[in-house]
């Protein structure tokens, strides 16, 4: 459901009456717009706001960890449109137990590497990514170094093994 | 046997799979340690006879864990780590990490600062111009052209100790302004810099256009069409020189932008020679852009009246007992910063540059996820390559200006 103070802007207005079950909240603060959305609505979203309200550009995929609370991940797709000089924050609340958001990839091809980070920073699964690798980490790193659990010195510094 | 050599033989199998091919076909390791990728890249080419029929870029080797380091770090202590990620544009990476944070501050830069900001992400634009131009002519065979730059970036280093004290990790913007008043006689020098630029640049021109070598290796070479640019996250000079004329100084001003007059060149042809003649200009815009800030500098304090987030002055400090309470919790405890998050976009030479601030209310970071232009801009590498030339590979490579501290962080 659209937030009422959400109402007079044009994007979540346009996005509401797509479909309103699209939208489970949002804000607009210091003129920068959130809106969340659910995993099951994610892709058609997304294809609905390039095509129709022009957000050719996925500026980046990211993700927040909120360890300990739960949902813990906040997958964050920033979205700017240039003909309508607009910028769009989208995210989507992931439980630790089944950490994974449909990829879309399909939507932008740019999505590739942005959502390959955030599985190798975070450990969330893309489903139907092309190509769902570390990125950044070696392949036999063991852990995900984004995720608040992970020291920042590294696992293998640990004095709590010996 | 070393683990990595596994995952790298695993790779090169992807590529070659056993099954018969021509005699002409071969698989090809590009870097990582090839000059002209200028850092760490290696791509690896899959060949037939001379033309690429696949590249697939392997990032990664200078990955420094940046936005980790972050979480531990305090606000302030932040600023120093956005330098060693793009070291050509250090003070671009400044300002698009005390933006959002200020943001989120709700604290007022004064004019001087605004302007200082704009003139020092400026200066740094036309460094990494400048190592850009003479790199890639380098790349390409020109090599006077690499020691005509390197000269004119020696005296943008002096440039920058002069301010800060260093030449390379300034870290000279700071949450709430500077980290030092300018110094006495800065103005001069810059002027004098300024002055003698536009000629230089000329000369930059006149030895790549007239030469029929540079002309033949980069025009017409590594074209993309700018709906591809757009859908893989390019931005920046590649998109401006494919034709369209986005630039964020111009479609969401910061820092006073909207108060300076410049314009954003803007080229057809999507090619390399589109992506020289791009950057060439910028400089120039560049330069006119530090020659209005200088002509109407501001006066007045160069940073915030913020008592929370800013250390009080010496004086103040030994004579005022307010000014001694919130010296010594800014530097025991750190400056708080309230909670919520913020992204402001910044124009970088290499284009979109944001950093993504989430604070919990404490007095380090939650999360800064660094948009870096590099990375977004390299995953236009593969349709870059693929059906053409080996040897256009360097030139593409040099075109795109990464740099691989942006890419990997």
């Amino acid at each position: 459901m659209l937030p009422a103070h959400l109402e007079s802007l044009p994007t979540p207005a346009a996005v509401a009456a797509w479909d309103a079950s699209a939208l489970t909240g949002g804000s607009h603060e210091r003129g920068e717009l959130v809106l969340w959305t659910v995993r099951e609505k994610l892709v058609d979203l997304c294809r609905f706001l390039k095509e129709q309200r022009q957000f050719t550009r996925l500026v980046a995929v990211t993700c927040i960890d909120r360890y300990p609370s739960e949902p813990r991940f906040e997958v964050v797709y920033l979205l700017h449109s240039i003909p309508n000089n607009e910028r769009l924050r989208l995210k989507v609340a992931v439980h630790s137990s089944d950490a994974s958001v449909p990829s879309v990839c399909g939507v932008w091809t740019g999505a590739n590497w942005y959502e390959r980070e955030v599985f190798d920073m975070f450990g969330v699964r893309f489903e139907g990514h092309p190509d769902l690798r570390r990125i950044l980490m070696p392949d036999y790193w063991q852990g995900h170094p984004l995720r608040k659990d992970f020291p920042v010195h590294g696992h293998k510094y640990s004095y709590k093994d010996e | 046997m070393n683990p990595t050599d596994t995952v790298l033989d695993s790779r090169l199998q992807e590529m070659a799979p056993e099954s018969p091919g021509s005699p002409r076909r071969m698989v090809l390791n590009m870097g990582p340690q090839h000059p002209s990728t200028h850092g760490v890249l290696r791509v690896i080419l899959e060949l037939d006879g001379e033309i690429v029929t696949k590249a697939q870029p392997d990032i990664g080797f200078l990955h420094t864990g940046i936005e980790k380091q972050a979480e531990a770090l305090g606000w302030q202590q932040v600023v120093t780590i956005t330098d060693r990620m793009d070291y050509l544009a250090n003070l671009s990476n400044n300002l698009a990490y005390a933006l959002p944070v200020e943001k989120l501050l709700g604290i007022e830069i004064p004019p001087k600062a605004q302007w200082m900001r704009v003139l020092l992400a400026e200066l740094s634009r036309i460094n990494s111009h400048v190592v850009w131009l003479g790199t890639h002519a380098l790349d390409l065979g020109a090599m006077t052209v690499f020691f005509y730059c390197f000269r004119e970036r020696e005296d943008l280093l002096r440039l920058f100790e002069m301010f800060s004290g260093q030449r390379m990790m300034t870290s000279y913007i700071r949450i709430g302004g500077l980290a030092l008043e300018p110094p006495r006689g800065w103005d001069k020098a810059v002027r004098r810099f300024i002055r003698e630029l536009p000629a230089k640049v000329d000369e930059y021109e006149a030895l790549l256009k007239e030469n029929p070598i540079f002309l033949r290796r980069t025009q017409g070479v590594a074209h993309l069409p700018l709906e591809r640019l757009l859908d893989l996250g390019v931005t920046g000079p590649m998109i401006r020189a494919a034709g369209l004329g986005w630039d964020i100084r111009k479609a969401e001003p910061y820092s006073s932008y909207d108060k300076f007059d410049f314009q954003v060149p803007v080229r057809q042809e999507s090619d390399v020679y589109a992506r020289f003649l791009v950057r060439l200009e910028e400089i120039r815009q560049s330069a006119r852009i530090v020659e209005q800030a200088l002509d109407g500098m501001p006066e007045g304090p160069w940073k915030a009246d913020a008592p929370h987030v800013v250390l009080p002055d010496r004086e103040k400090m030994k004579t005022q007992m307010e000014a001694l309470i919130y010296h010594f919790k800014i530097v025991t405890e750190g400056m708080r910063v309230p909670a919520g998050e913020a992204y402001v976009p910044v124009e970088s030479p290499r284009g979109e540059i944001g950093f993504y601030v989430v604070s919990d209310g404490g007095a380090q970071p939650w999360r800064v996820f660094m948009r870096t232009p590099s990375f977004g801009n390299l995953q236009a590498l593969p349709e870059m390559f693929e059906g053409r030339l080996i040897a256009d590979t360097i030139a593409a490579l040099g075109s795109m200006d990464f740099v691989l501290g942006d890419v990997d962080r």
